[in-house]
């Protein structure tokens, strides 16, 4: 059937399962956003305006996150463009599925530093997983569908399709394709008929799961190591559960691996790395055999790769050949899907126990909560999940990410939205409205600090307009909280540029957009708020006053072995 | 952070889809981690819609080996492989502009082209062009002994490589196999 490029494009769209886009309309991309109208696609897909391009980019990757489907992001040309890159880093470290729509100027434009014109696929080359430039109406369908396929499969990440304006104008044939069949034509099929290129999911390489096992019967010290690669693959936690319970080695997890191993589960040891607790980072440092699964040993697990790990032999498993070897030096790996890796593990793990070594593991404990008359970090975290159990809690970066991160027990993959990689402020408010637009049944918290919730607090109006209700706990401490610490630490004490000694009031700002503010000291005036925010189906914005100088403990510093820690 | 004393020539090869952006998402890779790529040849191969870069780096193993992987997960790269010296074939065409205002320079100029086996492609009444194809090293003895005559310009094609014997580039191996699995679109 003819149809003009954007009827083609919200036509793919619909194919792709599609409920839900964040974006931002401007001059190149009308229309685009005039198909919502023109053909009544705004009832089949509904359409999310934020304040911000940057806002709606964390949006559509907080709504990947949460619901493990694509998240579609669009904006228009120039600024708008260069405004999403942030969210497409952030995407792209955690690999998060969300395909980037934007229109470029016209064929005509293009090259002459006209207005509103930016080279956005040279921009996002390097924060991509692959990306786009259509320049012909007939190529649209293809792409969106090649872009989709790319973004949700192998180790997932973000895709950027830049359409040209006048394209935009032109009209090509489409005919519909459900998504099982994509593989069979167009730029896929011909992907798929490469030779050198077979992009059938292959089965792991058997032999190396075999010596997996065997290396695992050699083993008295084993640990595993979760990462986000698990939550990434679809059906992998059940499989992942069963393995190490199997097994019956402590389990260690970085932050992007939070709710693989439920956070109260026996063998859990809690996160790993430079704020990973001493349990994890003793038994890094001590154990025989380190089976890391999804994760990709950042300088910010393995602090010093020279050392991490080094009594053990590594064996890694990752969907992503690239991620081998690149951090540190492994003695096995195995190529896969996590899920189906796991899977042919546990179909020959016997059985096994280590009470020794996890009695020693579980033996280093962390240094005693404070529980006085001033409202500490771990009793908001504490309250909110006594408040609305199993909720979604997205956070932002810094000390009050951390202590999520340490303090809140994740149980499923999903649960714990974060910027773990890129480490962006700002992320946490989009995200969280994101995952509320997935989720509309589920209590979503974000957990942010006042340095954080500043920087893109004005999408509060986006949470009220469309009642994306998230309750928002900002940790305020008027003060950049994990800068500060390390200037504590390592600066001598000169807070440099750190403190937050100034507005906005937090609850004034919420009432100017619309929405309940509330303000606490103590943990029971907490509670009390909680009491009415969870049941509300309102954004709430809860400023919780602790204190300045408090710090994110244990801290093993960048560049020292594991067990070496600056604060216990 | 380089240290220039562990850093070795290295020769990789890279098979392309022959598309626009495709050698800046390659070069990239080497300027990021701060190498500057001492030879570069592109051209396509027997199938039109594949390309074939010849890159050539002073960089350490370790790196090398990164960059190679880096380069192998993206989609538009559909093989990589490093040639070593000792198991591959290297040629380079070099141009020579050389000042040749007389009759006896000119001679001169055409014996030492001929000793050379390379080719006059060009001639003036005050100039001599000559083609040479080669490794390095005769190149660099040709421009010795065409400096006393006087070097107008000098371009090179970029060195290209082949491994030897019948193995090729697109054959499968393990690590292949590995890297396409993350490339998996199904």
């Amino acid at each position: 059937m003819r149809m003009k490029s954007p009827q083609i494009l919200m036509e793919c769209l619909l194919e792709q399962g599609v409920d839900t886009v964040f974006g931002y309309p401007g001059g190149t991309i009308l229309n685009i956003y005039d198909e919502f109208e023109l053909h009544g696609y705004k009832d089949k897909i509904r359409h999310i305006l934020t304040s911000h391009e940057q806002g709606s980019s964390h949006a559509a990757d907080g709504y990947a996150r949460s619901t493990g489907k694509v998240g579609v992001c669009f904006a228009t040309s120039g600024p708008g463009a260069t405004n999403l890159t942030t969210g497409i880093a952030t995407a792209y470290y955690d690999s998060s599925p969300v395909v980037f729509i934007t229109v470029n100027v016209g064929e005509s434009l293009i090259g002459k530093d006209s207005f509103q014109e930016v080279d956005i696929t040279g921009i996002t080359m390097p924060i991509t997983k692959c990306n786009f430039l259509v320049r012909r109406a007939e190529d649209l369908a293809d792409v969106v569908r090649e872009a989709f396929a790319i973004a949700r499969s192998g180790r997932p990440g973000p895709v950027l399709i830049d359409i040209l304006k006048n394209v935009t104008y032109d009209e090509a044939d489409y005919e519909y394709l459900p998504v099982e069949l994509h593989h069979t034509s167009g730029r896929l099929a011909e992907l798929l008929r490469r030779s050198s290129h077979d992009l059938k999911t292959p089965e792991p390489d058997f032999s190396d799961i075999d010596k997996l096992l065997a290396m695992i019967e050699q083993a008295e010290k084993p640990l595993v190591l979760v990462g986000g690669g698990v939550i990434r693959s679809k059906g992998a936690v059940p499989e992942f559960r069963k393995f190490f319970e199997k097994l019956g080695a402590p389990v260690a997890s970085t932050i992007m691996g939070g709710g693989a191993c439920p956070g109260s589960h026996p063998l859990f040891t809690g996160m790993i790395g430079m704020h990973g607790s001493h349990a994890s980072n003793y038994a890094v440092d001590a154990c025989d055999l380190l089976i890391a699964i999804g994760c990709r040993f950042s300088d910010r697990v393995a602090t010093d790769p020279n050392t991490f790990a080094r009594n053990a032999k590594i064996v890694q498993i990752d969907i992503d050949r690239a991620e081998i070897d690149k951090n540190v030096k492994t003695d096995h790996h195995i190529i896969g899907d996590a899920r189906r890796v796991l899977e042919l593990i546990n179909r020959s793990l016997p059985a096994h126990d280590y009470p020794e070594w996890k009695e020693w593991v579980f033996s280093h404990k962390e240094v005693p909560l404070k529980k006085d008359n001033i409202l500490h970090a771990h009793e908001v975290l504490e309250s909110i999940q006594a408040a609305a159990p199993g909720a979604i809690v997205a956070t932002d970066v810094g000390q009050h990410q951390m202590w999520a991160a340490q303090y809140y027990h994740f149980d499923r993959p999903g649960q714990l939205i974060t910027s773990g990689g890129f480490g962006t402020m700002g992320f946490g408010l989009g995200a969280a409205m994101g995952a509320k637009a997935g989720n509309p049944d589920q209590t979503v918290f974000l957990c942010t600090g006042d340095g954080c919730f500043r920087m893109n607090c004005h999408e509060l109006s986006t949470a009220e307009h469309y009642g994306l209700n998230v309750i928002i706990l900002i940790f305020n401490n008027h003060t950049l909280g994990m800068v500060r610490q390390w200037q504590h630490l390592i600066y001598g004490e000169r807070y440099s540029q750190t403190d937050l000694d100034r507005g906005p009031d937090f609850v004034k700002l919420a009432e100017a957009y619309g929405v309940r503010g509330a303000r606490c000291a103590s943990q029971a005036e907490l509670d009390a708020i909680l009491k009415e925010a969870v049941p509300s189906g309102q954004t709430w914005v809860i400023d919780c006053a602790i204190d300045k100088d408090a710090m994110v403990h244990p801290m093993v510093p960048g560049g020292a072995p594991s067990d070496q820690f600056l604060l216990d | 952070m380089k240290d220039s004393s562990k850093t070795t020539r290295h020769t990789l090869s890279v098979l392309v889809e022959n598309t626009a952006g495709v050698l800046s998402q390659v070069s990239r890779l080497f300027s990021r981690k701060g190498y500057n790529i001492e030879s570069l040849a592109v051209g396509t191969t027997d199938d039109p819609k594949v390309s074939r870069i010849t890159i050539e780096v002073l960089a350490d193993g370790q790196s090398t080996k990164q960059i190679m992987n880096q380069l192998r997960k993206l989609f538009t790269v559909y093989s990589v492989q490093e040639l070593l010296p000792e198991r591959s074939i290297r040629r380079e065409l070099v141009m020579f502009k050389v000042r040749a205002e007389t009759a006896d320079v000119r001679n001169e100029v055409i014996q030492i082209a001929n000793i050379f086996r390379c080719s006059i492609i060009d001639v003036s009444i005050k100039s001599l062009t000559l083609a040479l194809i080669g490794d390095e090293a005769k190149a660099g003895a040709m421009e010795k002994l065409l400096e006393a005559f006087g070097i107008l310009e000098l371009v090179r094609t970029g060195m290209v490589a082949l491994e030897r014997g019948a193995y090729t580039i697109s054959d499968d191996n393990k690590e292949k196999t590995e890297f396409n699995l993350g490339k998996s679109v199904l």
